[in-house]
């Protein structure tokens, strides 16, 4: 059970910055996930906080000892690899035992670890097989196995479901889930795939580019997004950027968009020059009082809801609407967006203007 | 599965492929399976015309080859009747066996020379490929095609160099020196060919185990190492075969002390004649040591060469 917190971490790989300047706080016991496209630095973070990179500049803490320049082994930390990285000469048995007889543990203690392990990841009945003629899941399982039987102060994972196919990742991800819940151990765990981090996730890092965009929990980050990066890689469909040139003053509720005034949450910073309106597709409304207007292009039915992509003054804009509410293509409609979930992006930097709303949700970066 | 199935083949097509590898495996094998019953042939039979594929065999070949003889005048041979079965069969040509020749000496050379060159050579290169698969070395593209620039000419274009330098510090006719140039020409296969293998073993299993508390040397020795085998065997047996059957620096590096066994063989047709069976039980032995070290390693061949745990 450990506390991680990052600071400044930074790594170069010759010319190339693949990490720039990380922070963040993993919490005891949290399910923490690294978010970001791929190359954007997450396996290069997990790595350098496992020792098996050593970090540029910056501090590792864990549990308040700082460890960037310290060896893997002295971490006390289980890794689970991209790929699983058993050993196919042992038995289920053997990988799974593998990290304490390394350690010199006797043999009758190293099985009865081994024995309890697999009752908690319900392997017992391979445990005696070999690794080769295993299922993906069964390895998966192993993996875990042979991470949990240490009982590290944290696991770190590195998109351990990426070789799973999609219907069983779910299942899997439930599992795992389930797994920390019973053992409230501290994980972080790295993937790209930004509904997982969503549904496991107990905090959320989002980098980019080696940057960290945002940090906090699933629900901040999708409705309050820090970056224009962070609103886009979010959500399906993504967030509707309207770009207009304008300014809005602090303690102002209201943006004007050529000409036609919209609600906005009261906002903390002022600013001129080109901006950005930011409204998630379920938060744009059909309403034909609304001087705001824009022609229906497409629709595109999904049971419950559908998606409807209209064309406006600002581009293109997707709505998420109940299913029976009929829209036909080619009509112009007036669209309306939920003043609450409004967030106002500086076009040139793409960051969050504070506001009312998301002041709070903004303070970790 | 239907019989016009892509993968499966037909039972003819099945039929002709068997065939062709057992045509395949006759043509390879004939002219060892002749070495060696020439070896147990007299030498009468060995150069017989049409050449003799039944005869009595006899170990008069593998007699004359492990020792000299001399021919004696009627009444020594009557003096000394022969006691034992090898002195009976050269009694046949009115001969004694006066010592052993250095056939043994020579194929003890060949052992020490071979085996220890490729001791040597699959050792260095392990490390020297696993340096260069795992860290980052300045220049490692150029380092390894200069490793690999000393196989783009005959290593005997050489020799002459060689020959001198050896003879200015004392190596020529050593087995140290032997091994020693052994040892450099195979380096460099050593090196690429095992570089090729631990590139295939994902590093993922030396930082697990890096993790799980070993140091950089027993994940090495541990993990990589038995997950190495296939290559490391394989490897092991090219460097045999070449140190083994190398004959022209043999000839020209090495006569009284450190001669070994393939420039040794053809000089036993001068002795006493054409002494066919001798040579060719010679070099029927000769086959041996190779032979049973590559069916020894066969099993790593084959063995781990589908990682079944690892995701491709
Ligand atoms: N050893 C290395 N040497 C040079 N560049 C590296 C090295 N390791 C990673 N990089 C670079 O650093 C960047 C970040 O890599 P990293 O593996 O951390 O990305 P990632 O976010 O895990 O991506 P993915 O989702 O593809 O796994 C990439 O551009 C990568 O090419
Ligand atoms: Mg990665």
């Amino acid at each position: 059970m450990a506390q991680i917190r990052i600071q400044n971490l930074r790594k170069d790989f010759g010319a190339f910055t693949a990490v720039r300047s990380s922070s963040f706080t993993i919490e005891d016991g949290e399910f923490f996930m690294l978010l970001g496209p791929s190359g954007c630095g997450k396996t290069t973070t997990l790595r350098m906080m496992a020792g098996l990179e050593l970090p540029t500049s910056g501090e590792i803490y864990i549990d308040g000892e700082e460890v960037a320049q310290k060896r893997a082994s002295q971490r006390d930390i289980a890794f689970v690899f991209q790929m699983f990285a058993l050993y196919p000469h042992m038995t289920v048995r053997g990988n799974i035992g593998y990290p304490l007889r390394s350690q010199g543990m006797s043999r009758a203690e190293t099985g009865v670890r081994v024995q309890e392990v697999a009752r908690i990841l319900g392997i017992e009945a391979i445990l005696d097989k070999s690794i080769g003629g295993l299922s993906s899941g069964d390895r998966q399982r192993v993996a875990l196995g042979r991470a949990i039987v240490r009982r590290p102060k944290a696991f770190f994972m590195d998109e351990p479901l990426g070789a799973l196919d999609a219907e069983f990742r779910e299942h899997m991800a439930e599992e795992l889930r389930a797994l920390h819940d019973r053992m409230g151990a501290t994980t972080v765990y790295v993937t790209h795939d930004q509904l997982e981090a969503m549904q496991m996730g107990d905090k959320i890092v989002v980098m980019n580019h080696g940057v960290v965009e945002q940090f906090g929990v699933p629900q901040d980050i999708y409705d309050w997004p820090a970056t224009m990066f962070v609103a886009n890689f979010i959500g399906s469909p993504s967030m509707n950027f309207l770009r207009f040139d304008g300014m809005v003053g602090a303690g102002s509720q209201s943006v004007d968009l050529s000409g036609v005034p919209v609600e906005i949450p009261l906002s903390r910073d002022g600013a001129s020059g080109r901006l950005v309106l930011g409204v998630r597709p379920e938060h744009v409304r059909l309403d034909d009082g609304s001087r705001y207007r824009a022609l229906v292009l497409a629709t595109e039915y999904l049971g419950t809801t559908q998606i409807v992509t209209l064309s406006a003054a600002h581009g293109e804009i997707k709505a998420r609407l109940p299913a029976d509410r009929h829209v036909g293509v080619g009509e112009t409609v007036g669209l309306r967006f939920d003043p609450r979930t409004i967030t106002l992006f500086e076009g040139e930097r793409g960051r969050a203007l504070r506001s009312a709303a998301n002041e709070r949700s903004l303070g970790h970066v | 599965m239907s019989s016009t199935s892509i993968t499966e083949p037909s039972a003819g097509q099945k039929w002709f492929a068997g065939a062709l590898v057992v045509a395949y495996a006759l043509i390879s094998i004939l002219p060892l399976v002749w070495i060696i019953a020439t070896g147990f042939k007299t030498p009468s039979d060995a150069i017989a015309y049409p050449p003799k594929v039944v005869f009595e065999p006899t170990l008069e070949g593998y007699v004359n080859l492990f020792t000299t003889r001399t021919r004696q005048p009627p009444e020594v041979m009557a003096a000394n009747p022969p006691e034992t079965w090898y002195d009976r069969i050269v009694a046949q040509y009115d001969m004694t066996i006066v010592g052993p020749s250095r056939f043994g000496e020579r194929f003890l050379n060949s052992v020490v020379i071979g085996f220890g060159s490729t001791f040597l050579s699959v050792f260095l290169g392990t490390f020297a490929a696993y340096a260069f698969s795992r860290f980052r070395i300045p220049a490692k593209d150029d380092l390894l095609f200069f490793i690999l620039s000393t196989r783009m000419m005959p290593p005997i274009a050489v020799a002459i160099p060689i020959f001198l330098m050896y003879r200015a510090v004392g190596l020529s006719d050593t087995h140290a020196g032997m091994i020693l140039l052994y040892t450099a020409v195979n380096l460099s296969l050593s090196v690429w060919l095992l570089k090729g293998f631990i590139d295939e073993i994902p590093v993922e299993y030396e930082e697990a185990a890096l993790i799980d508390g070993y140091t950089r040397f027993q994940a090495f020795y541990k993990v990589v190492l038995p997950q190495a085998a296939t290559g490391i065997a394989s490897t092991a047996i090219f460097c045999l075969i070449f140190a083994w059957n190398e004959y022209a620096f043999a000839v020209l590096l090495t006569s009284g002390q450190a001669q070994t066994a393939p420039p040794f063989i053809p000089t036993i047709i001068g002795v006493g004649g054409q002494d066919w069976p001798a040579v060719a039980a010679g070099a029927t032995l000769f086959l041996l040591p190779v032979m049973v070290f590559t069916i020894l390693l066969r099993k790593h061949l084959l063995r781990g060469i589908t990682f079944g745990a690892v995701r491709k």
